[in-house]
């Protein structure tokens, strides 16, 4: 059982998600991000590995990318802080980042070093299925990875079912046809579209992600699904107020 | 029976190792619906019918092939110029858009999205919206709105909503980034790309389109020399898409040299360089596996031509795949020669090629010619959207 399952048999309903980007708002603030998110009582954290030109992030996480790049950071020494907190964290991390980063490091060696970090669930927007199927499912098997699928209101019944069938973690219900980045409220359309995901009684948790950013849009993505995933919004915060305030942000939204 | 040529790409849009359609998920629905059509629309007689004639009577085709006659005497050679900066528009792109604008009224699209490098993209999308009365976006970087002032002013007076593209460098390739993320937030919309890149089903299309470049070569050829085959063709490469139209319909015959010349900048060492097949490496950009110019973490590495148009740091899929397996020989030239290049055409031709094309023609000097090579050089633009560039540079 992946750290991701053992979550949701301790717990199956209003998990929050955090996403956060490695090396931001300083390089070496990735270690306490991650402190102050587990403290705050995070249910998981979703790392975010810096990229150049991230196609399904919105200006927020673009921002946040950028500045942790000029900052200097790398996927060695995103390896090198995740492996500091290895002993200590307890909350389960997912790492998120984009195809191109894994091919050029090697595919191997960024799985091998993935889980020396205790990490076993990855979140690779970019990845299409009919790559996954082809060659990445085999190698994240050997390693013992899952990867994490993302739905949309687009996405035909058949190819959530088949995505369903891949994930040994969850499935990443991407709110509306979108990039990340805060709304502000979930609109009735969304809402159908829950509803009909919902009603799929689909085996693999349902995690909603992209445009939540508070207490209220979180409240209703958990009335039908298992929990929410948190980006852009924190980032903003994180950007604006720094760690000290991590703790003030998280409060509110899991009273 | 004709047999299938190994260039063209397989059923998941891969050329060799390199293509494919590594999209977001969001994307899906919209990729799968013009792969699954694409190829059938273009070969219907009623989209040919449409496609040729507006390519005639509106574009103005077919281009004429010019036999050069003082270039091919300076450098000892047959030297036909195909002429794509006569086309309406003043590029190559407008083949392209044409075909593109027709496949999205046959799938009911109403809104275009584009984005552009040099404008010559987008100044094309601009007209074929304004043609068929569809809503037109374009992405353009914040710098080449600057330095290709003219064109932001076509496309403006065309109708086109204009956006700055204003994260990373601030040319093609993050013009390219926000139209993607546009198209994600606005699935209705058709992305109307300028060139032989993106995700599959893209570069296939694109290279199809713009093939009514050698596809008239051929016959005009036959016409002036006896022999549809020149010796060489020569085509400037940014993405690839005027490099892929001249090419395409000589990829099987192997006797045909084929040279794409990409941007060297300040030198294909100096830091300041677009030559993506020297530079780059396998990894995967705006959907595509391909090579790409990237550090040792895979993040893109911002690249740098005086050619807004040839200034990406990728190649198109089937380049890559051109490049890897020695079909066509990479070539590239810097700004300084192509410079040099477009003053000469200019001097002793009458022609003021764009700084794009000038690259192409700056590696003539490189060549080692015979006496008797035909060769053809695709001439893809005209220089008037660069005039400032040239008058800034003529003194030197």
């Amino acid at each position: 059982m992946n750290s991701i399952q053992q979550l949701f048999q301790k717990k199956e309903r209003n998990l929050l998600s955090i996403y956060f980007t490695c090396g931001y708002p300083a390089l070496e603030d990735t270690t306490e991000v991650i402190a102050s998110l587990e403290k705050s009582g995070v249910d998981f954290i979703e790392v975010g590995l810096p990229y150049s030109d991230p196609l399904a992030d919105g200006p927020t996480i673009q921002d946040s990318s950028q500045k942790a790049l000029e900052n200097g950071i790398n996927l060695d020494i995103v390896f090198e802080q995740l492996m500091t907190v290895k002993n200590t964290n307890k909350t389960p991390l997912v790492l998120m980042g984009y195809l191109n980063q894994m091919l050029k490091y090697g595919e191997d060696k960024f799985c091998q070093k993935v889980v020396a970090c205790g990490i076993d669930t990855l979140i690779l927007p970019d990845l299409p299925m009919v790559e996954f199927e082809n060659h990445y499912k085999a190698l994240f098997d050997k390693y013992g990875l899952t990867n994490v699928f993302l739905i949309t209101p687009n996405t035909e019944e058949e190819r959530i079912r088949k995505i369903d069938s891949y994930t040994n973690a969850f499935i990443y219900v991407v709110a509306s046809s979108s990039i990340t980045g805060a709304k502000g409220e979930i609109s009735n359309q969304q809402i159908a579209y829950f509803e009909r995901i919902k009603n799929m009684n689909l085996q693999s948790k349902l995690i909603v992600g992209f445009g939540i950013s508070d207490k209220q849009t979180f409240t209703t993505a958990c009335e039908y699904a298992n929990g929410a995933i948190i980006g852009s919004a924190f980032i903003k915060n994180l950007g604006q107020n720094g760690i000290a305030k991590i703790d003030d942000f998280i409060k509110p939204i899991i009273a | 029976m004709k047999i299938k040529s190994k260039f063209h790409p397989d059923k998941n849009g891969y050329f060799g190792q390199f293509g494919g359609a590594f999209i977001p998920e969001l994307l899906h629905p919209n990729v799968k619906e013009l792969a699954d059509n694409y190829i059938q629309i273009i070969e219907s007689e009623e989209f040919q019918e449409e496609y040729k004639a507006l390519l005639k009577d509106y574009v103005g085709r077919p281009t004429p092939l010019y036999l050069a006659k003082s270039l091919s005497e300076k450098y000892g050679a047959f030297i036909y110029l195909k002429r794509e900066d006569l086309c309406h528009t003043g590029a190559h792109k407008v083949n392209n858009t044409i075909g593109q604008i027709l496949i999205a009224k046959k799938l009911g699209k109403t809104k275009i999205l584009a984005e552009t490098g040099a404008g010559q993209h987008g100044v094309a999308t601009a007209t074929v919206c304004a043609l068929m009365g569809l809503d037109c976006t374009v992405f353009m970087g914040e710098k080449d709105i600057v330095r290709q002032a003219p064109n932001v002013a076509r496309m403006k007076m065309l109708g086109a909503t204009i956006v700055p593209a204003t994260s990373g460098s601030k040319t093609l390739k993050d013009a390219t980034n926000e139209a993607i993320r546009y198209w994600i937030q606005n699935p209705e919309t058709f992305y109307l790309i300028g060139s032989v890149v993106g995700p599959a089903p893209h570069p296939d299309m694109v290279a199809r389109l713009q093939a009514i470049i050698s596809e008239e070569m051929k016959w005009q050829l036959k016409e002036k020399t006896g022999k549809e085959n020149p010796d060489t063709i020569i085509a400037c490469v940014g993405g690839g898409s005027n490099a892929a139209g001249a090419f395409y319909h000589y990829l099987d015959d192997e006797d045909v040299e084929l040279i794409a010349v990409e941007a060297a900048g300040l030198g294909v060492n100096s830091g300041e360089s677009a030559a993506t097949s020297q530079l780059g490496e396998v990894g995967i950009i705006h959907g595509s596996k391909t090579i790409l110019m990237q550090d040792e973490y895979g993040q893109i590495v911002e690249p740098y031509s005086i050619s807004a148009g040839l200034d990406y740091p990728g190649v198109g899929p089937l380049h890559a795949y051109l490049y890897e397996s020695k079909r066509a020989k990479f070539m590239n030239a810097t700004d300084k020669e192509a410079l040099t290049a477009a003053y000469e055409l200019t001097k002793i031709e009458g022609i003021i090629p764009a700084l794009e094309t000038a690259h192409a023609l700056a590696v003539l000097p490189k060549m080692d010619l015979k006496k008797d090579q035909v060769v053809v050089i695709n001439l893809s633009g005209r220089g008037d959207k660069d005039l400032e560039t040239f008058i800034k540079h003529l003194d030197h």
